[in-house]
């Protein structure tokens, strides 16, 4: 069980479906305690239902849900009061206040302290930087201070987990930085943060732990380093000879990226090939003749391993 | 486990506080009020500009309002039992969950975290609390509009004897008391409404159509075997209240017949409810 205990997250064969399409397949996450963990996966892709899931608001149509070691949905009602979260954007009344809506939804939290209720509403609006507008209707606020109010509101007590779906939408550059700032200071204080975006950037600034979600299956999951581990290495040779790094590349065992080779071209990047060392690759090329300018091998970025994972461009697999 | 949260739960009283002031925060709210109490001014205003309706014209007692001011208040009640009450309990009643899912509140609420269960009892318990305010409020407004234009005095009651001012007037609060009796079935029509879908206006609609369709079928002799069945069946049955002394067989049939309402409904919304895949 001491596994086990290590995991605030962790599903298995967690699936849904819905009208008989299949949304989830199969889910099995382990998310670490005291992790940054980001949730990956292209638009549709399941990722709000996975968090739905995950804090009892809809029901799996099969697999075991364990949120904080207690089975989900059995022990919600002792679970929740530990997890904080922000879900498919924020949810408001237009005709209170930031300070009124937050007052609200912690006066139904009966685990509690109602004596510290609004101090700890201030202290939550201050942290996502709303004390200015905290007395300002919500209907009048920005897509970004709802989205602040929103993070504000997962904070109002301290939790174990916090849960965030797509954070930093409708924030602008200087929000974003806020929210990683944010995050960085709740993971100081020991609470596991869990995070979902189809933005790769925020991910790999942020996190410590990724899955990646790629049309209801998960397709990868691990720690950063495990995940770029994953990533095949590249070189990249920069020369005025590309056909003849080309024939020399060929030789080694490796497809170079562009077939045309082009004379005029400055630089050929293909596969590091498997069991030749970069300085054998180097030597060769200087061998043959072949003028190096400059040499380098390269991790496939995170980006490279979501987009070969989870497809390019708008066409969303389904 | 930290320091903020507590191991022992409270009993959950401020989450209806906390319902109840959301709800009378809101603009809305006081809006379907102020229509109500438009009810008794008008009727008050257009008598005392008319010479008085000839006798058994109009609605119930109102040949009488001239004569006696706290008239006001019953002949109010009676025009806005059929369709007023229902419309405004409706639109309270058809928005209690609707509402929440529609606004983004529901999901957030859920995870604070609030129990199904409980979230449905608090959200029934705030409409009785309209119910109460709404039918209040036409029989204050009215007592206030009879006394401040017409002579008040005691009152003949339906048996013949003649009973004081101070009488009257918890009379009058007693027909606000059956009224508000009458509508708890409706709110839980609402509520059950209110489960089925994310748009308020909709559960909102077909509460008010549920009381409508009540009322008509309650027209029709064809089907008088199901009358006593329906919602609506004993909403004007109050005059029993107004005899001396008050006979309260109609207060006790209509509040099995309510309560029978809440068990079928209640349990219906929270079938549904309890279930639900809150998307909204």
């Amino acid at each position: 069980m001491s596994g086990a205990a290590d995991l605030v997250i962790e599903t298995t064969g967690l699936t849904k479906r819905l009208g008989g399409r299949s949304v989830l397949n199969g889910i099995d996450l382990a998310v670490p305690r005291g992790s940054v963990f980001g949730f990956l996966g292209p638009n549709g892709s399941g990722k709000t239902t996975t968090i739905r899931i995950l804090l009892g608001l809809a029901s799996a149509t099969s697999g075991d849900v364990r949120v904080l070691g207690e089975s989900i949905p059995r022990a919600l009602q002792q679970v929740l009061p530990r997890v904080g979260a922000l879900v498919e954007g924020p949810g408001f009344y237009p005709f209170l206040s930031g300070t009124a809506n937050l007052l609200r939804l912690d006066s139904a939290d009966r685990y509690v302290s109602p004596s510290t209720r609004r101090q700890r509403v201030d202290t939550a609006l201050e942290r996502v930087g709303l004390s200015q507008a905290a007395g300002k209707k919500v209907g009048r606020y920005s897509l970004g201070m709802k989205q602040r109010l929103g993070i504000a509101n997962a904070l109002l007590t301290h939790r174990d987990l916090i849960v965030l779906d797509e954070p930093t939408n409708g924030l602008d550059p200087q929000g974003t930085r806020e929210v990683r700032h944010l995050v960085r200071s709740l993971t100081e204080e020991g609470t596991t943060v869990f995070v979902s975006s189809h933005l790769l950037m925020e991910v790999e600034q942020i996190c410590s732990h990724a899955a990646v979600l790629s049309a209801g299956s998960l397709v990868a999951q691990g720690s950063l380093e495990e995940l770029r581990r994953a990533g095949e290495p590249r070189i990249r040779v920069v020369t005025p000879d590309a056909p003849q790094t080309h024939t020399v590349l060929r030789r080694l065992g490796t497809t170079p990226d562009d077939d045309g080779a082009s004379p005029g071209a400055h630089s050929v990047t293909a596969p590091l090939p498997d069991g030749v060392t970069p300085d054998r690759i180097v030597r060769e090329l200087v061998e043959a003749g072949v003028r190096v300018n400059g040499f380098s091998v390269d991790q496939a970025g995170l980006e490279d391993l979501f987009v070969a994972l989870t497809g390019e461009g708008f066409d969303v697999v389904q | 486990m930290s320091s903020n949260t507590a191991s022992r739960k409270s009993v959950g009283w401020r989450f209806l506080g906390s319902e109840l002031s959301v709800l009378f925060r809101r603009r809305r709210t006081w809006a379907l009020l102020a229509a109500l109490a438009a009810i008794p001014v008008l009727i008050a205003v257009a008598v005392k500009l008319s010479s008085g309706p000839p006798r058994g014209r109009g609605p119930a007692f109102l040949d009488q309002v001239s004569q006696n001011g706290l008239f006001v208040a019953v002949v109010a009640t009676i025009v806005a039992i059929p369709l007023f009450l229902p419309l405004t309990v409706g639109v309270v009643a058809g928005d209690t969950v609707a509402g929440e899912a529609s606004t983004g509140t529901l999901r957030y609420l859920l995870m604070s975290p609030v129990a199904r269960g409980r979230l449905l009892a608090v959200k029934y318990a705030g409409a009785v609390v309209f119910c109460l305010a709404a039918t209040f409020t036409v029989g204050l407004v009215g007592t206030l509009m009879g006394a401040l234009l017409f002579p008040v005095g005691p009152v003949t009651t339906l048996s013949g004897t003649t009973i004081d001012v101070t009488e009257s007037l918890v009379r009058i609060a007693l027909v606000c008391l059956y009224v508000t009796l009458s509508l708890l079935g409706l709110c839980a029509v609402g509520l059950f409404m209110s489960t089925l879908t994310d748009v308020p206006v909709g559960a909102m609609a077909a509460t008010v159509v549920a009381s409508v369709v009540s009322q008509v079928v309650g027209q029709l002799p064809q089907l008088e075997w199901i009358h006593p069945w329906l919602l609506t069946h004993y909403w004007l049955g109050f005059a029993d209240l107004l005899r001396d002394p008050v006979v309260w067989d109609s207060f006790a049939a209509n509040a099995v017949l309510q309560a029978g309402y809440i068990v079928v409904f209640g349990a219906l919304a929270y079938g549904r409810f309890s279930t639900k895949d809150v998307l909204a």
